[in-house]
């Protein structure tokens, strides 16, 4: 991503990752921790095998409400094309705005509040975001964007047990479900969710309860800090998209893979932007495939290399690629034409001007352990 | 009595007579953080002075290595290929790169002694 000139901005959580001994990036706009002094190995392991910190208070968190005589999940429904209106109160679901050309602006989270939908959108995105709500929404629904909350993460195996000390009720949500719920005090939305591939959850609290909130949960000593270097590396092993990565204007949901976020009725009756395109795709197949991607030896390929077939043609490009802690071993994922799309395929990348070997992969490279209740 | 010699891109060269043992510097590992592939030049290539001479890949990132003297390769490290993690622990010792033969030792009198490589990181904060 580029980064626009001026001041970064910072989270409620800054002046934690500065006494942690973070190594601040500027990303998104913001002046993020990329990793603490354990370094991005011992990170990602550690979220993996008990429970790793997350600060993700750059996402953008809007409120929808909607206006007298408005159903918002059904407004909220021309804009995505995840089923809103099957939400029930207290579940959530991920989808993605898209654009007339079935690209995706960006990916989001929405939850039913019961009185309101609540909106996680990417960091970078989210005041265009906020505008395109606005622009295609604001005569039936409230729109209001809650910047200045705080989000963290905590996820990993023994995030449950964590959180279960401060409320107890927490360890019985089922994986998307979101409650209202009292830690320390502090009245926080939770939502059985997050982007690792492990159970865990994401903490939404107003600004000012962040630092003090986030401090009680990193003394408990299953929990230490994790930046934005780990939570990539996670991610890439869950197989789950970066927006700006794997997934943006120019790529549809179902080229990235994610018809499972369209439900059966949205593909039928369509009813967003670019669905006539997505549902061609989804009849007729797209012309690209999202893959997972990996090397037959040791050395990472990285987003842009291009990939070729074993005959040296080419057929797609790398969008996200390093190292998996976990896999142990480099991991990437990329598009590629259709026809190399199924697992096993033979590939090569391109790295330094030199043909590596890599096969189309399974996603994920790691598996979910998400909690089904 | 050998000597280390430093660049400003952070490579060390550790000379006995004509052959220099090559690395990156401590402070370059803790730069790059932890690392998971080093690609080393073959044995017998012909290396430049300030030119890419191996490449070392982070969980983030890939850098250059570039050589800090011309000459030829020697020898290289074949523990970093199952051990890259070599680099961060032990960056001026086992976790050394290539040895070299030197083209030009002349060419070592540019470069930074311990001092002033100190100096020098101390200087970029």
């Amino acid at each position: 991503m580029s980064e626009a000139p001026g001041p970064l901005q910072k989270t409620p959580l800054h002046p934690l990752h500065a006494e942690l001994g973070a190594r601040l990036v500027p990303f998104a706009g913001y002046e993020m921790p990329v990793q603490y002094p354990t370094g991005i190995v011992a990170e990602h392991q550690h979220t993996r095998a008990a429970a790793g910190l997350f600060d993700v208070s750059h996402m953008g968190q809007i409120r929808l409400t909607a206006k007298a005589g408005q159903n918002a999940a059904a407004v909220l429904e021309t804009l995505v094309p995840g089923d809103i209106q099957g939400l029930v109160p207290g579940r959530m679901r991920y989808t993605q705005f898209t654009n007339a050309n079935g690209g995706i602006l960006d990916d989001l989270m929405v939850a039913n509040t019961g009185d309101h939908l609540m909106l996680v959108v990417n960091a970078g995105r989210k005041v265009e975001d906020a505008a395109h709500l606005r622009k295609h929404l604001a005569d039936r629904v409230e729109i209001e964007e809650l910047f200045s909350r705080g989000l963290i993460a905590l996820q990993g195996p023994l995030a449950a047990d964590v959180l279960g000390r401060f409320a107890p009720q927490c360890r019985a949500m089922p994986f998307m479900t979101a409650a209202f719920l009292t830690i320390d005090g502090v009245t926080c939305y939770v939502t059985r969710s997050g982007y690792t591939g492990e159970d865990g959850y994401e903490i939404s609290m107003p600004g000012e309860a962040a630092l003090p909130l986030t401090r009680r949960l990193l003394r408990e000593p299953e929990v230490k800090p994790i930046g934005l270097g780990a939570r990539d590396s996670l991610r890439l092993e869950a197989g789950l998209c970066l927006h700006g990565n794997d997934i943006d204007a120019t790529t549809t949901p179902v080229e990235a893979g994610l018809n499972w976020s369209i439900a059966k009725r949205r593909r039928e009756q369509g009813g967003f932007i670019g669905a006539e395109i997505i549902q061609r795709q989804f009849r007729d197949g797209a012309p690209r495939k999202l893959v997972g991607i990996k090397p037959e030896g040791r050395a990472p390929v990285r987003a842009h290399a291009e990939i070729r077939d074993r005959q040296g043609k080419l057929i797609g490009i790398i969008t996200s690629g390093g190292f998996g802690p976990t896999a142990n071993g480099p991991v990437a994922m990329g598009y590629v034409a259709a026809a190399n799309a199924a697992a096993g395929t033979p590939l090569q990348v391109i790295v330094r001007d030199k043909a590596l070997d890599c096969a189309v992969a399974p996603l994920p490279f790691v598996k979910h352990r998400y909690f089904r209740g | 009595m050998s000597t280390v010699k430093f660049t400003e891109d952070h490579e060390w060269i550790r000379v006995d007579g004509d052959t220099g043992t090559i690395g990156i510097t401590d402070y370059a590992q803790e730069q790059l953080g932890d690392v998971v592939y080093v690609e080393l030049p073959e044995v017998g290539r012909q290396v430049e002075k300030g030119k890419d001479m191996a490449v070392v890949e982070s969980v983030k990132a890939a850098s250059e290595v570039y050589a800090p003297v011309t000459g030829s390769v020697t020898a290289i490290n074949d523990k970093l290929s199952a051990e890259p993690a070599t680099v961060n622990s032990a960056a001026m010792g086992d976790g050394w790169f290539v040895k070299i033969k030197l083209s030009n030792p002349a060419e070592l009198d540019k470069l930074m002694d311990e001092a002033s490589y100190k100096k020098y990181v101390e200087g970029l904060g």
